[in-house]
């Protein structure tokens, strides 16, 4: 049974505000004229079909991709104006959880975990990252894989690691990219779960880009259809389905009743 | 229809050179550019260097004893066999010991490099490294630019002397040359500069399978096929460097000695 979303969403406070925002990759182009607003407390899953460019939506929110065109701000800063430095100290108040979960393959659990805090915090005691490092574990449940290399644990464990080191530096604004993605559907739960426990404990606004509608389902409080580098559709899960638009509507059976 | 300048392969194999300067000046703004990384460079170089030592210690000494055994034959015919620890030393110091190092570091330390950061890139870790507010320019590139450019010069000054250690050997063997005065002999036509020169250019190497290493890794594309393709440039492209820079060291130090 998945949790119930009980969190409190600030509606005075936008913490990340997009308008016009236009991205192409040579002749490709992916995103085409988007406007998005995130308040604080709020969970936006982006839907939509692989290659609509949901990823690159939070790359560019995060600073790893520049846009061609339109105004990114997160957090009251406009991101393509930053310098460098500034850039990173944003990065401090963000969460990015990616795909491929992205653990570094040559360090050990323990070494991920504290990875950002040693670069990013100084004069932090080894007592004190130990017990952020077993605090972040234990609300992910692995506590026992933390001696253990990354290669050695599965898919489901790693996602969740990643979770927990984004979690190490207590972000404002976690991006997940498609936290559920190849996971059977207990796993997905579990996963669904950990997305709303942090949102819970921590107060973070996220975006979490899945074609998954289950996952959609479990922890978006608002869900937006981007399709072809549009948004189309936004509004509650409910909302966005319970309509006779032939897209959303394929969307839905294709998850719901299609797949297994 | 993509317009080119000049023509596809033109004018990618031009974008590419642009793109390795820019990447070179990169390097250079950020090494100089505090904060440092002393530990991770640490961390590097013994990567580089102490897990290369055994391979480098077979091919310093089996290099410096086989090349002593085929020049003997050569040397006799004129009675000059007592110039062979001379032949050697210069031979080892000048050429082969940079050479030789270089060309294995290219092969074991680069292709590692091309291979490590290749995957790191795509498998997201090189992105995830950077949202979490760490320059990974600066903790991946810089670090193993710095541990090559520095590592293989002190790699190169032991194969030398390994070298000299197997040409001992075989020259004691055949003519029972003691040490001290094999060493007298092979560093009697030793100069300041050849060791300089040899310094330089293992430096030079060092620098270039580094730099070659971390710009195939960080542009490595295409998933898995990606990383193998970085790891095979990254050897092919430095040794091809390698004798490129070889060449023109050779040359500039000859008109050194000239003048």
């Amino acid at each position: 049974m998945e949790k119930q979303k009980t969190h409190q969403i600030d509606k005075n406070e936008r913490v990340i505000s997009i308008h016009g925002l236009y991205k192409s990759f040579g002749d490709l182009k992916v995103l085409q004229g988007i406007d998005l607003e995130v308040f604080k407390g709020e969970n936006v899953v982006v839907l939509g079909r692989s290659g609509s460019g949901k990823s690159v939506l939070i790359k560019i929110i995060s600073g790893l991709l520049p846009p061609d065109k339109g105004k990114v701000n997160v957090l009251g800063q406009e991101v393509e104006q930053l310098t460098d430095k500034e850039l990173l100290a944003l990065r401090l108040k963000i969460g990015f959880s990616f795909q491929s979960s992205a653990l570094y393959d040559s360090m050990n659990i323990r070494e991920n975990l504290e990875f950002p805090l040693i670069r990013n915090i100084k004069n932090l005691g080894q007592k004190e990252i130990d017990h952020r490092v077993e605090e972040a574990l234990d609300a992910v449940g692995l506590l026992d894989k933390i001696d253990v290399m990354p290669s050695d644990i599965s898919g489901g464990q790693r996602k969740r690691i990643g979770i927990a080191r984004t979690l190490m530096l207590k972000p404002e604004i976690m991006l997940y990219d498609e936290p559920t993605a190849g996971l059977d559907p207990t796993t997905s739960r579990d996963i669904n779960d950990l997305i709303n426990e942090v949102k819970e404990r921590y107060n973070a606004s996220s975006i979490i880009i899945t074609h998954d509608l289950s996952c959609a389902k479990a922890t978006g409080d608002r869900v937006v259809m981007l399709l072809e580098g549009k948004i189309t559709r936004q509004g509650t899960f409910e909302e966005v389905f319970d309509t006779d638009d032939e897209q959303a509507r394929s969307f839905y059976n294709y998850n719901f009743i299609q797949q297994p | 229809m993509k317009k080119y300048v000049i023509s596809k392969g033109l004018d990618d194999l031009f974008a590419g050179i642009y793109s390795a300067f820019q990447f070179i000046g990169l390097f250079f703004r950020q090494a100089f550019q505090p904060p440092f990384e002393f530990r991770e460079i640490v961390r590097q170089c013994y990567e580089v260097g102490y897990k290369s030592l055994p391979l480098i210690t077979m091919t310093g000494f089996i290099t410096g004893m086989v090349f002593t055994k085929q020049s003997r034959p050569s040397l006799v015919v004129f009675g000059a066999a007592s110039w062979l620890p001379s032949l050697i030393a210069i031979a080892m110091i000048r050429a082969l010991a940079p050479l030789v190092t270089a060309l294995i570091s290219a092969g074991k330390v680069g292709s590692n490099i091309g291979a490590e950061l290749g995957s790191m890139k795509v498998t997201e870790q090189i992105d995830a490294m950077e949202v979490s507010a760490t320059d990974p320019f600066k903790f991946l590139v810089v670090t193993r630019v710095i541990a090559t450019t520095l590592m293989i010069p002190v790699l190169a000054m032991y194969c030398a002397f390994l070298g000299m250690m197997g040409a001992f050997l075989n020259v004691y063997m055949n003519e029972k040359t003691s040490f001290p005065t094999f060493v007298n002999e092979a560093f009697g036509q030793i100069s300041f500069l050849d060791i300089g020169t040899s310094m330089v250019k293992a430096t030079c190497f060092g620098f270039t399978i580094g730099m070659v290493a971390c710009y195939k890794g960080f542009h490595a594309d295409q998933g898995t096929l990606g990383v193998g393709k970085a790891a095979n440039s990254s050897v092919v492209l430095a040794m091809f460097l390698i004798f490129i820079e070889e060449l023109m060291i050779v040359q500039m130090s000859n008109w050194v000695r000239i003048y």
